[in-house]
């Protein structure tokens, strides 16, 4: 499966999203997910299996996908939490 | 051998190659396996020459937009934008920045390691830029060779360290601690922000945020940067045509012997072509990146586990949303009320970008928050906004024949190192430019040695 991480250039913020959740998956052991990150206009279904975008993103933000809302890009613990439901719903743990 | 040799010259030359050798070093150093270290390296390969090819798209669109605002205005027309002048700057610069960049991240953990500076920048695409702008000036300044390499390396560490700790104090008030910092080279901006939100707070125990007002929403589809470049720039180019007139547009057709058709329709397929260029530009800068900033936070982490990691401006934003937009707008209002007094002083005109107002004037717009609340982000972004429209002015005579590109650095510390090295190096050449390190890395010495512990602010954060 593929997550991507998104802000508004995808350069920086989303970049670094991307690092904290490949940070969780090998905390947690898990391997072959793929982590990508990229601006809003490359936010589209196909793109990738699940979005992950920060709170004020996500409110101009609309795509057919699955999308995981962050209320803080730096709260490890946040992230931790739905990176685990994440592998949940996808029947990865 | 002699043969061997000049391939091994040419590789080092070859900033595609210079990139991702580098790129391979930092996968060899986390022990990636073998088919991650060669994806990895082919896509810094590829990036690069990605980047190159959205800076001919960003330049075919620039090029008629220079000539269109000369005979319409007859006065230069800038626009201010990070990508397009890294993606002209780099086919030039290419191996110098490679290399600037490379050991700027040294000289960043190492002064982390070191010293009481314990920044270590991790916003890459900054870092990046910087390094464009490093190599140009110093290039331009006369250095060259491993000169050149060395003050670029020591200016953008010092750089790195800087910009963040200046921000630190602001960061605490919102966060609580020092866990992160902000790292992101509008930083001076911000700085200014946060000092006008702290003057016009004075003594008083609460002020009325930006949080405490109702604010619409429905400005947050420019964060999406490919549709609010596009949007701007169609209303620039189509102001510019008009004044310019069809006879511009036909004198092109006639000169580069291809029909450019109806004036109104260039212009706008124009702006989006530059819209294009940039979105390319930054995939290039994506891919370039992919391997290079993961080593680095790797590294430093393992070799500084006490640093502080500065991060890219949108950490802020859910600290005041209000503050995100009111931010915007003001540092916007600020760079359009900018423009009559550009033409007043018979300077060249800046068109203000919704890109670095958005972001750099967002970011403010927080800052002066945290402080100042609601007059604080709206005076404090305002400010921002009026210094990033005149200091690329100031900074376009020290980046050389970039300087006449049709556009520059947009963002507060780009333009203030830059005309800080870059003046020292047009008065007192080389010589200045060493001083000014001198004084620069003096202070932060005497003030690692004199410093004792960090002061607590008693500040409390106004937003929640």
């Amino acid at each position: 499966m593929k997550i991507m991480a998104i802000c508004g250039v995808g350069l920086g913020s989303s970049f670094l999203v991307q690092m904290n959740i490949e940070k969780i998956l090998k905390e947690l052991g898990v391997s072959g997910i793929e982590v990508e990150h990229a601006d809003v206009a490359s936010a589209m279904p196909g793109a990738a299996d699940v979005f992950y975008v920060s709170k004020d993103i996500a409110e101009g933000l609309s795509i057919d996908a699955p999308m995981v809302v962050l209320n803080s890009i730096i709260d490890m613990d946040e992230l931790r939490g739905k990176v685990e439901k994440t592998l949940e719903d996808f029947g990865l743990k | 051998m002699d043969g061997f040799v000049s391939v091994l010259v040419d590789i080092a030359r070859t900033p595609a190659f210079l990139v991702a050798l580098i790129a391979l070093i930092g996968l060899l150093l986390q022990k990636k396996g073998a088919p991650d270290t060669v994806k990895g390296t082919l896509k810094t390969f590829v990036g690069f020459l990605v980047l190159t090819a959205g800076a001919g798209v960003v330049q075919a669109a620039l090029t008629p937009f220079g000539g269109m605002f000369q005979a319409g205005f007859h006065v230069q027309g800038v626009v201010p934008n990070n990508e397009a002048i890294v993606a002209v700057a780099i086919q030039q610069y290419g191996t110098t920045t490679a290399l600037i960049m490379f050991f700027g991240m040294l000289v960043n953990i190492l002064i982390a390691a070191f010293t009481k500076f314990k920044h270590v920048f991790l916003t890459g695409h900054h870092t990046f830029y910087m390094a464009v702008m490093l190599a140009v000036i110093f290039t331009v300044v006369g250095f060259g060779g491993f000169g050149l390499i060395l003050v670029g390396a020591l200016a953008l560490g010092a750089i790195m360290s800087l910009s963040p700790f200046f921000l630190q104090k602001y960061m605490r008030t919102m966060t609580g601690n020092d866990a992160v910092g902000l790292g992101h080279f509008g930083g001076g901006g911000y700085w200014l922000a946060g000092a006008i939100g702290n003057a016009l707070r004075g003594k008083k125990e609460k002020v009325t945020t930006t949080e405490d007002v109702n604010f619409p929403k429905s400005l947050a589809f420019l964060r999406d940067s490919t549709v609010a470049i596009a949007l701007t720039m169609m209303v620039v180019y189509l102001i510019v045509a008009i004044a310019a007139g069809p006879g511009y547009a036909e004198s092109y057709s006639q000169t580069t012997g291809s029909d450019v058709g109806n004036y109104i329709v260039w212009s706008i397929t124009l702006a989006g072509q530059f819209a294009a260029g940039v979105y390319v530009i930054l995939a290039g800068v994506r891919l370039i990146l992919a391997e290079i900033v993961p080593a680095f936070k790797g590294i430093s982490e393992r070799l500084v586990p006490n640093a502080i990691p500065a991060l890219d401006c949108p950490i802020v934003y859910p600290f005041a949303p209000n503050a995100v937009l009111i931010g915007f707008l003001s540092s916007f209002v600020g760079g359009i009320v900018s423009m009559p007094f550009m033409v007043l002083f018979g300077l060249p005109i800046v068109i203000p970008g919704v890109v670095p107002h958005f972001f750099c004037g967002a970011t403010a717009g927080v800052f002066g928050n945290s402080r100042g609340g609601l007059k604080g982000a709206i005076l404090g972004a305002f400010a921002q906004g009026i210094a990033i429209s005149f200091l690329p002015i100031a900074l376009m005579p020290v980046l050389g024949s970039l300087g006449f590109a049709n556009t520059t650095f947009s963002d507060f510390d780009f333009t203030v190192y830059g005309i800080f090295f870059g003046l020292l190096g047009k008065n007192l050449a080389q010589v200045g430019v060493i001083i000014g390190l001198v004084i620069v890395y003096g202070a932060m010495i005497a003030y690692s040695l004199l410093k004792k512990s960090p002061k607590p602010e008693a500040v409390e954060p106004v937003a929640a």
